[in-house]
């Protein structure tokens, strides 16, 4: 690791001030992809402004079925709340199968979706929500926030405080992992609400997180796993690695996808 | 068996700092000035030097040192070599290529060592490693052994025409051609055995420390075999003569082989303290192991295998393309060959075989010898073949194997190996029963109901273990002998301090050494140490690898026992005024056989080193050494049963069952013996279904991280169920056979039967990954 200065932010305005008296700043909301990536000296900010202490940032709002995640809540924290588990058990199934445990009480929600990896679990929730992705400066919609690998709509020091969304009827997420990295090779989260059904894909685009248009068309007439049946997932714009080709991966989203609604439909409401 | 002599589950001694992190490794070791040492490495995987400027880097703050490979050959530090001669069936020597520990003009893969920084801290040589400027001049790279020897292929070594480092032939091939010609049936198969990456838990890492005052060295490091550290850093890469080199090697955190071996790092650091003078450290990190620790297996294989009309094996026919990687690590060329093709004939009586092996360089890491060392891969091609061939026939595995069962010992093979003793259908009946094999067609039928692919497999395999003896190993071309030594030394007070040459990095032998003792002599285990792994303590030995140490280096131990009892005895006698014949040593007394004289065994020991009543003519003390050479090797066998469901959707497999049947001989620790074969079948079936190393065409490690390499993890395994029969070797004291590869060696195949039985195709390569089993079931959709 290169020399850095560390700072901790006790507020999201002197976060976002640090940044902007930094040379080379780099946010850290939990460090799991950029510490590992600093000891290996392909990054070196000049400066580390941990977010991860600011309260204002921490915990989470239920009110009706409108859900407010803090941006610095781990994944832990996350994955062991109750009255969230009572609404929306999907998104805390996924936070509890994030990584291992010392990832999970380590690395945040905001952090995961600002550094938008293709293969995180988040993303695919977020856009499958339509959640809000809530900053210092503003709202932006899932659908704008996830823009490419590792790239998001945020605006350089533009800090992430939260994210929101409505709770939705029925969800799940289901994830196929990597061998190695237990990384998603493909997570598929499927959301309904009312009519409205939202298939989100993480692991498995070229371009990072994406939606399963032709699912969620095929899903709206029949809610149903069977519905998926005929469903031909199109390996073109997939990832091909040495450990998923497009065509298996294509394959594995489908299966995910099915497995996630067969999921829905064997859990009680 | 006392509750701590032989047969015991005694607890292990060693756990208790090992499991409170206070065990004593290499990186914990600090002398007084110690620097830090980082090497600068090569990132391409064949290219000329062009350039070498250090004086940027020496500028940099903290540096002590920026050192390369020409100031080092100018000291007239020596190539490193590989310690095992083969010659090639036209009778010319191997073709060892030049492996400068530095590289001076040519780098031949990603992670050669090119320069050593020194600095104060690591952070300081790190930064100063990355102000080191080599030039390269890229050259053309080959990765893949079976191209490496096709006309036309980047030239890696000029000793090595066309990258050939020996072409080696094993049995009689006209034989087993008129064999062949005979044939009913003949089985073909071809195979690769995948390679792997090691990953102990405790990376690399060596401090050598010159001291000028006394003109000595001493070289810490992770070592398997710090004797022969010193013998071949003495003998051959000219660091120091063997009195004025003390090599150490602490706690070790495991090694499976990758740690026998002689890298350049230990003798470049070594160097590097007396040029700076310096304690000079290096510990490896993770990336660097996974880029220059020596790897293992990687054959690509042709088989075929004849059979008679009442399916009676006729012959073997193997071609073998082992890579080597970019140069000869130590006993690499052991490893295909003397470890490999002379295990072919496996648990079967095979009238004639023949084996080719062609030796490749190309631009990837060394490889070499790795848990099992040729053994998993002759294994793997036998048991996969006799499994294809019973499907073939349309026999039940079981019942070929049956009929092909060595049943008479000793059993003379074709390639050269003799079995003492064995008993094949013990160990498979024993495994058919513990895995319900007879239920096996209606837990398929259940499985299919839940959507599943079950199916299963199994693996009777043979292994040589103790490698011996030494005239015998030195006529087929090593360049060592292949015994063991032990010292016996019991204190004044009674206590016993056992000194071998074996070395524990994980194995446990502070707690099964002892029981040696206990066993013989009837004292706490408590009062015996076992001390090793210092080459100023222990005199010589032959370290710990091939499933050795309790073959060999506890027969030393016993023989060394042997002469203190005797000893022991003769003093008792002297001091009861018994005959000698009469004395026995039990429970810790020492006693005249049916009275009630006996003295405790302290007072024996007391009276050695008193010295004031000892028989006439004796010599005080009570201290005894042995060196013990094995007549023959030992020859673990067993079953190893694997039943598997495939979700023919993903991909995914789960091992709902694997039962190890073993035979090891006689057993000290049975606790540590299930250890030892629970950790052989997490490599094996991590080998089948998880370790998949890949470079890409430019000699890139793609597979450098666990990001992408995956090891086996608790949740890819099942509970084993280990079972062990008995036939004690005849050819040591203690009738052991060794336990400490045959994990690794019989589970591969076992997997890779039941998979392919599961899906209904032959077609599948290791590691069966997901994606790899997928493929296969689509490809005969």
């Amino acid at each position: 690791m290169y020399e850095t200065k560390y700072h901790r932010a006790t507020s999201v305005e002197a976060g976002a001030r640090l940044m902007s008296e930094a040379e080379d700043g780099k946010f850290l909301a939990g460090g799991m992809t950029l510490i590992p990536t600093m000891k290996q000296r392909l990054a070196s900010p000049s400066d580390v402004i941990d977010l991860r202490r600011i309260e204002a940032m921490k915990g989470i709002v239920i009110s009706g079925r409108t859900v407010r995640i803090g941006a610095a809540t781990t994944h832990y924290d996350v994955s062991i709340d109750e009255e969230l588990a009572k609404i929306c058990p999907a998104i805390v199934s996924l936070a509890a199968h994030i990584g291992d445990p010392q990832v999970r009480n380590m690395g945040t929600i905001g952090g995961s979706i600002a550094n938008n990896d293709p293969a995180a679990d988040y993303p695919s929730s977020m856009l499958a929500l339509d959640a809000m992705i809530i900053t210092n400066e503003r709202s932006i919609p899932a659908s704008d926030f996830f823009v490419g690998l590792f790239e998001t709509a945020l605006e350089p020091g533009e800090i992430i405080t939260a994210v929101e969304f409505i709770a939705p009827d029925r969800a799940a997420y289901k994830k196929f992992p990597n061998p190695a990295s237990l990384y998603a090779m493909a997570g598929v989260f499927v959301a309904r609400s009312g009519d409205v059904i939202r298939v989100a894909v993480t692991g498995a685009g070229e371009n990072g997180v994406f939606r399963l248009i032709d699912a969620e068309a095929a899903l709206a007439s029949n809610f149903s796993s069977a519905a998926l049946d005929s469903l031909i997932v199109n390996p073109d714009g997939l990832l091909s690695d040495m450990h998923a080709s497009a065509d298996y991966r294509a394959n594995l989203v489908k299966v995910m996808a099915r497995r996630a609604i067969a999921e829905i439909a064997n859990r009680p409401m | 068996m006392g509750v701590e002599g032989i047969g015991a589950r005694v607890l292990r001694k060693e756990d208790k700092r090992f499991m409170t992190g206070k065990g004593r490794y290499t990186d914990d070791m600090v002398v007084p000035g110690m620097k830090h040492a980082v090497f600068v490495r090569s990132p391409h995987a064949h290219a000329r030097i062009a350039g070498i400027n250090v004086e940027e880097a020496k500028k940099m703050p903290g540096v002590i040192g920026v050192l390369t490979g020409s100031e080092l050959k100018a000291d007239g530090i020596g190539n490193l070599i590989c310690g095992w001669m083969i010659h090639s069936k036209d009778g010319s020597p191997m073709n060892m290529g030049a492996w400068s520990p530095l590289a001076t003009d040519t780098v031949r893969y990603v992670g050669d060592a090119v320069v050593l920084v020194i600095a104060d801290t690591k952070g300081e040589a790190r930064d100063a490693a990355e102000a080191v400027d080599i030039s390269y001049d890229e050259l053309p790279v080959v990765v893949n052994a079976v191209e490496a020897l096709k006309h036309g292929a980047p030239q890696i070594h000029p000793e090595a025409s066309n990258n050939m480092i020996f072409d080696w032939d094993l049995g009689d091939e006209m034989a087993t051609n008129d064999a062949f010609a005979k044939a009913v049936h003949v089985t073909k198969l071809d195979i690769v055995n995948n390679r792997l990456i090691p990953n102990a838990i405790e990376p690399r890492a060596t401090l050598g420390v010159y001291d000028a005052a006394e003109d000595h060295y001493t070289c810490w490091t992770t070592s398997q075999n710090p004797h022969v550290a010193r013998l071949v850093m003495s003998a051959f890469y000219n660091v120091a003569p063997e009195n004025k080199l003390r090599v150490i090697a602490p706690d070790v955190g495991g090694g499976f082989g990758s740690k026998i071996f002689i890298y350049p790092e230990e003798v470049v650091c070594l160097w590097a303290s007396k040029k700076t003078g310096v304690p000079v450290k290096w510990v490896g990190d993770r990336t660097e192991s996974f880029l220059a620790d020596a790897h293992g297996r990687d054959h690509v294989t042709h088989a075929e295998i004849a059979f008679d009309q009442n399916n009676k094996i006729l012959g073997l026919k193997v071609q073998t393309i082992a890579n080597f990687g970019a140069y000869m690590s130590l006993f690499s060329s052991s490893v295909p060959t003397y470890l490999y093709a002379t295990l072919l004939s496996g648990q079967y009586d095979i009238p004639a075989i023949h084996a080719n092996v062609k030796a490749v360089y190309t631009n990837t890491a060394p490889v070499d010898a790795y848990r099992g060392a040729g053994r998993p891969e002759a294994t793997f091609v036998l048991e996969r073949i006799m499994e294809t061939a019973a499907r073939e026939l349309n026999v039940s595995p079981a019942e070929l194997r049956r009929k092909n069962f060595v049943r008479t010992f000793p059993h003379q093979t074709p390639v050269i190996m003799n079995y003492d003793t064995g008993d094949f259908d013990a160990t498979l009946d024993a495994a058919m029963q513990a895995a319900d094999y007879a239920g096996f067609e209606q837990r398929r039928q259940q499985a299919a109901k839940r959507g599943k692919l079950r199916g299963i497999g199994m693996s009777c395999y043979i292994e040589a273990c103790g490698i011996a003896p030494s005239a015998a190993v030195g006529s087929l071309g090593a360049g060592v002998g292949l015994w063991e030594s032990a010292e016996v030394r019991v204190n004044a007070v009674g206590t016993i301090e056992i000194l071998t040459g074996s070395h524990s990095h994980g194995q446990g032998h502070e707690t099964t050494f002892a029981q040696l003792v206990t066993e013989r002599f009837g004292v706490p285990i408590e009062s015996v140490s076992i001390v090793h792994g210092d080459t100023d303590k222990v005199q010589m030995g032959m370290g710990t690898y091939g499933s050795r140490s309790g073959a060999v280096g506890m027969s030393a131990v016993v023989k060394a026992l042997d002469k203190v009892e005797a000893k022991a005895k003769k003093i008792a006698a002297h001091l009861l005024e018994a005959d000698e014949a009469d004395i026995e040593i039990n429970n810790g007394d020492v006693r005249v056989v049916g009275t009630d004289k006996s003295l405790p065994w302290f007072q024996v020991a007391l009276a050695a080193y008193t010295a004031h009543n000892l028989p006439s003519g004796m010599e005080p003390g009570l201290k005894e050494g042995a060196f013990y050479d094995p007549a023959n090797f030992t020859f673990p066998g067993g079953c190893h049963i694997c039943e598997v469901e495939v979700d023919p959707e993903t991909g995914v497999t789960e091992i709902v069952q694997f039962v190890a049947a073993d035979d090891f001989g006689k057993i000290i620790n049975p606790m540590i013996v299930e250890g030892q074969v629970h950790g052989g079948l997490a490599q094996g079936i991590g080998q089948a279904l998880l370790e998949g190393t890949h470079y890409d065409a430019s000699g890139q490690l793609l597979t450098a991280s666990y990001m992408d390499y995956a090891m086996p993890r608790a949740f890819d395994l099942p509970s084993f169920r280990i079972l062990t029969t008995e036939t004690p070797c005849l050819s040591n004291p203690l009738g052991i056979k060794g336990c400490g590869e045959a994990g690794a060696i019989g589970s591969p195949p076992a997997v890779i039967n039941a998979l392919t039985d599961a899906i209904g195709s032959n077609e599948l390569s290791m590691p069966a990954t997901p994606q790899v089993v997928w493929n296969a079931i689509q490809a005969i959709k």
